[in-house]
């Protein structure tokens, strides 16, 4: 059985707005469903064991810093990667589609 | 939108003898912290566009966010004011989805493991307690302020671009999530009222946010649906945008109209997003419900775990003040309010605005009259509630003060109330630039007299002839070309004086 499916990927890439078109979709379908099913044997070993996922590589907690306001950027060099600005502000296209 | 047709409807108490309502409310509150969640940029309101940003709230890339201490702490002490469970371990969460107010394309979250969960607000509603279960207190941050420009006025509706402001990007927001409150009865949005009112009141306790609706640090998402007795619970819809406390009355009141009228005719309720307007009171369709997992949410890998030390939330748990309920009821029997007196104030939102006047000094029956008429009034004009003006109880307290050492008024202060609502600053530099004190030079008030006296010489005769009665008329023009500046009585003593009248 796949662990994922052609349409599922087609989802994904939908949400992560990427443009693919259908030969790399079924490319990376197969690839993806590949790299699915050597994860899912590494669960098998893990989920016997009682180990758990990892979610940080290194074994730390409570990494915080002091409530104390530091310099921000001047603004023309915030916006200086942008491609377009106005009014102090950052442009963007439209952001809801007409209707 | 260009649709101005109204939605049908059914009134509220008749849809509430055929329905029965759920209501759930999702609560965001800006802490009111000095620095953001993730990096050192200033939180203060009103700066000019994008000068509080960085690398880390712009989301440039190879910039790392370090959590702000302050902000965990207040968010488990709101969780424990909030009768809620601490978790001993968890972690940040990525929530993915494109949209311009947030530069990273993702927020940073929690997702399955909040802060805080499992606990409760009681409030009072008509007398009757009701308790409000808490399904979860979770960190995250804040997003950026667009601009739609073109199309109609401001809205995002035909706009052609948008203009994006990132200050507020990342300044720590704590979201509040009740479970389904069911068992409200005839009453679902006077309760969801008084939660977000008795919320904020226990937010305001702990000083964790300035919880300022107006200027969005207290933002409100409200849940509703209805269904018939004894059947399954309705479709939701979610109205967001609500962001004064009567307008969460408003939001409620107005859903449960408009889907007990649908449900009435056979139609469907559709699960959506709805924004709520604050000039009609009324709501419109948005975009509808996009499922969770859409979000594909994460474990956030440049933020390390948080692991509170139950020693510390011990100690934070002790230091908590009293909870906004238990010093109303502690002030309300001290000051012998009489239980129709608390409950007027209770049923105006406006009690505990009233304690905080006492505390600031004045005497309960003058902070009750004023809350309670001149300022409720004003708020009525202005379609808000008494505790929604811009006027503190502490500025309230020294108009009273005024008042008492016979500087000025009571039409002056209202005057000088006035002024204060207009953002003309404190009470007593409204007197000063409004040129409000009363006037007690006795030689300016005499000369006004004597030209009320010339201009009505009826009036004068008749006092003269012992009609002390006539002299209220010489009195009112006196009032009136001082501009209420004058002490009634001593102009009336002034009057009968160079009448040679002595009364009584």
């Amino acid at each position: 059985m796949p662990e994922i499916t052609r349409e599922e990927v087609a989802h994904l890439a939908r949400l992560a707005r990427l443009a693919l078109d259908e030969a790399e979709l079924d490319v990376l379908a197969g690839q993806l469903d590949v790299i699915l099913g050597a994860v899912a044997q590494i669960a098998e070993v893990t989920d016997a064991a009682d180990v758990p996922p990892t979610s940080h590589a290194v074994p730390l907690e409570n990494v915080t810093r002091p409530d104390v306001v530091v310099a921000s950027l001047p603004r023309d060099a915030a916006l200086a990667g942008a491609p377009a600005a106005e009014e102090g502000r950052f442009r963007v296209p439209r952001i809801l589609d007409e209707e | 939108m260009t649709t101005t047709s109204t939605v049908p409807t059914v009134p509220y108490d008749e849809a509430l003898q055929e329905f029965e309502p759920v209501i759930g409310l999702e609560t965001h509150v800006e802490l009111g912290t000095a620095s953001k969640m993730f990096c050192g940029c200033d939180t203060a309101f009103g700066a000019e566009p994008n000068t509080h940003t960085c690398p880390v709230c712009l989301g440039l890339p190879g910039a790392l966010p370090v959590v702000n201490a302050t902000a965990i702490e207040s968010t488990i002490r709101i969780g424990l004011a909030l009768h809620c469970d601490i978790a001993s371990w968890c972690r940040f969460a990525r929530k993915n989805y494109f949209y311009p107010d947030m530069p990273k394309n993702f927020q940073t979250s929690q997702y399955d493991e909040p802060l805080c969960t499992d606990g409760y607000l009681d409030v009072v509603v008509a007398g009757e307690t009701v308790r409000i279960p808490i399904e979860r207190v979770h960190l995250e941050e804040d997003t950026g302020k667009s601009l739609h420009v073109g199309g109609a006025t401001g809205r995002i509706h035909g706009a052609d671009h948008s203009l994006v402001d990132y200050n507020r990007a990342g300044i720590p927001l704590v979201e509040i999530v009740t479970k389904p409150v069911t068992g409200t009865g005839a009453m679902p949005a006077e309760v969801a009222k008084a939660y977000v009112a008795e919320l904020r009141d226990v937010l305001r306790g702990l000083g964790v946010s300035d919880v300022k609706m107006e200027q969005g640090s207290l933002r409100c998402d409200v849940n509703v649906s209805l269904n018939r007795p004894g059947e399954e619970w309705g479709t939701r819809s979610e109205t967001k945008n609500v962001n004064s406390l009567r307008s969460v009355e408003r939001a409620v009141r107005s859903e449960v109209e408009r889907q007990a009228h649908r449900l009435r005719n056979g139609e469907r309720i559709v699960q959506e997003t709805r924004h709520f307007h604050e000039d009609t009171g009324m709501s419109t369709s948005g975009r509808s419900k996009e499922e969770a997992t859409d979000y594909r949410y994460f474990p956030e890998p440049d933020l390390v775990p948080i692991a509170p030390d139950p020693a510390w939330v011990a100690e934070l748990k002790a230091a908590l003040p009293e909870a906004p309920s238990v010093r109303r009821r502690k002030l309300v029997a001290e000051l012998g309010l009489s239980d129709n007196d608390s409950a007027a104030m209770v049923n105006a939102g406006v009690l505990d605005v009233v304690l905080a006047t006492v505390e600031a000094g004045a005497s309960a029956a003058e902070a009750r009259n004023w809350w309670l008429g001149h300022l409720a009034q004003k708020a009525n004009e202005r379609g808000t509630e008494a505790v929604e003006l811009p006027v503190t109880p502490e500025q309230v307290a020294r108009v009273i003060a005024l008042v008492g050492e016979g500087t000025l008024t009571a039409g002056l202060a209202r005057q000088v109330l006035d002024g204060v609502l207009a953002g003309e600053g404190e009470p007593d530099e409204v007197v000063a630039a409004r040129g409000l004190a009363v006037v007690s030079d006795e030689g300016a008030l005499t000369t006004a007299v004597d030209e009320a006296i010339a201009a009505d010489p009826d009036a004068a005769e008749k006092v003269r002839a012992g009609k002390v009665a006539a002299a209220g008329a010489l009195v009112g023009k006196v009032m009136k070309a001082t501009r209420g500046q004058a002490d009634a009585s001593v102009v009336r003593r002034l009057v009968l004086e160079r009448l040679g009248v002595t009364e009584g």
